[in-house]
């Protein structure tokens, strides 16, 4: 039986040493859950890894839910998603408290005045590459383009763009299935 | 009070967050910053900056921010925007977990089931588009500086822009490196002339 206090200091320890997002949790999730401790093989690993991406939320969290939830039922659950997201919220805080005592700081200023173009890059960068992942082609580019306008343009909030990609979805889904039984 | 919307805000954009953190970042930004007016597009665009180069998930690190600064923003005191970090933070998990536990129970046979198979190719093709939206919004002003008022500050921002963009797409550098270097290249252009 795996132990709460273990599974906390797993996650925790994913938490703490992962910069730059969910994804970039892959690999020391990956070490220390299969590598180290065992607790699931890498196939299990890749499904769970694979329900995580298909679901709504944060991709991290949901792994720390299955897993724990795999390992030690509900308890389990909340105990690795502790873990996970403790010292982030932590450090957040205490940078946003301090950051705000620092706003009208000349020299702060001026490194937040060229960090924030590149921000914008860092965000405009991986839109060509999950093109490429998501296989955008001349047929659906459409999609990725109107939805961009309507946010961008009409201020059409991303919301009914991801309902209406669902039901959209699932209709095209139901239909062109339903053609391939039939032929 | 604003405790209650920000916790059913965050509760929506835990629900529609689909592919990743810079998804929820589209969808925080539309809520908190164009349709609220919470926070102005520098403060977003700094929490964003700060989130991607502190430990944690993406998502949750800019639902903690948000809802601190939001909070205080409001004009409540710090421990008062502490309480609503925590509420923005939790309110962006608790469906999407609720909802994983679910798929633990029953519904991992149907991840390869047709139709949800397609519903989610379509999705994933259809996140890009609010990813570049949430790119597009963010320029503005406030991020670049202005042509007429601050030609200095415009031109150097598009330099980083331009810098940046192409090493994170040709060389796949380290986004935390990148922001570092751009932080720093604020630094000397603007703290010492």
């Amino acid at each position: 039986m795996v132990r709460l206090h273990q599974l906390f200091w797993s996650f925790f320890k994913i938490g703490t040493f992962t910069i730059g997002g969910g994804y970039a949790m892959i690999p020391l999730m990956e070490k220390e859950l299969v590598d180290n401790r065992h607790w699931l093989d890498r196939e299990e690993f890749l499904d769970l890894m694979a329900v995580s991406q298909a679901l709504p939320g944060i991709f991290a969290v949901h792994m720390a839910t299955s897993i724990g939830y795999r390992l030690r039922g509900i308890p389990g659950t909340l105990t690795a998603i502790a873990g996970n997201i403790l010292m982030p919220i932590a450090i957040i805080l205490c940078l946003a408290i301090g950051f705000r005592q620092l706003r009208d700081n000349a020299l702060f200023e001026a490194v937040f005045k060229g960090i924030r173009p590149a921000v914008v890059a860092l965000i405009a960068a991986p839109v060509f590459n999950l093109a490429r992942t998501a296989r955008i082609n001349l047929r659906n580019c459409w999609i990725p383009l109107v939805a961009c306008l309507l946010i961008y343009l009409l201020g059409v909030s991303p919301v009914w763009i991801v309902l209406a990609t669902i039901l959209g979805g699932s209709l095209y889904g139901y239909l062109t299935n339903r053609k391939e039984v039939s032929s | 009070m604003i405790f209650l919307r920000l916790f059913f805000t965050f509760l929506k954009i835990g629900v529609f967050s689909f592919g990743g953190g810079l998804a929820t970042i589209a969808l925080i930004q539309h809520d908190v910053v164009e349709d609220k007016g919470w926070l102005t597009t520098q403060e977003f665009t700094d929490i964003v900056a700060t989130s991607q180069i502190t430990p944690g998930p993406v998502g949750i690190n800019t639902a903690t921010y948000t809802g601190y600064t939001a909070v205080v923003n409001a004009g409540y005191p710090e421990w008062m925007g502490v309480l609503g970090a925590l509420t923005a933070s939790l309110a962006t998990i608790l469906l999407p977990v609720i909802m994983m536990l679910v798929v633990c129970k029953l519904l991992m046979k149907h991840k390869d089931n047709p139709i949800v198979a397609t519903t989610l190719s379509l999705l994933r093709v259809a996140i890009v588009g609010l990813i570049a939206a949430a790119a597009l919004l963010m320029v503005s002003t406030e991020t670049f500086g202005s042509y007429q008022t601050a030609p200095l500050q415009f031109f150097v921002s598009i330099g980083i822009f331009i810098a940046v963009f192409m090493a994170s797409i040709k060389f796949k550098a380290s986004p935390i490196l990148l922001i570092l270097l751009s932080g720093l290249a604020g630094l000397v252009v603007y703290g010492i002339f």
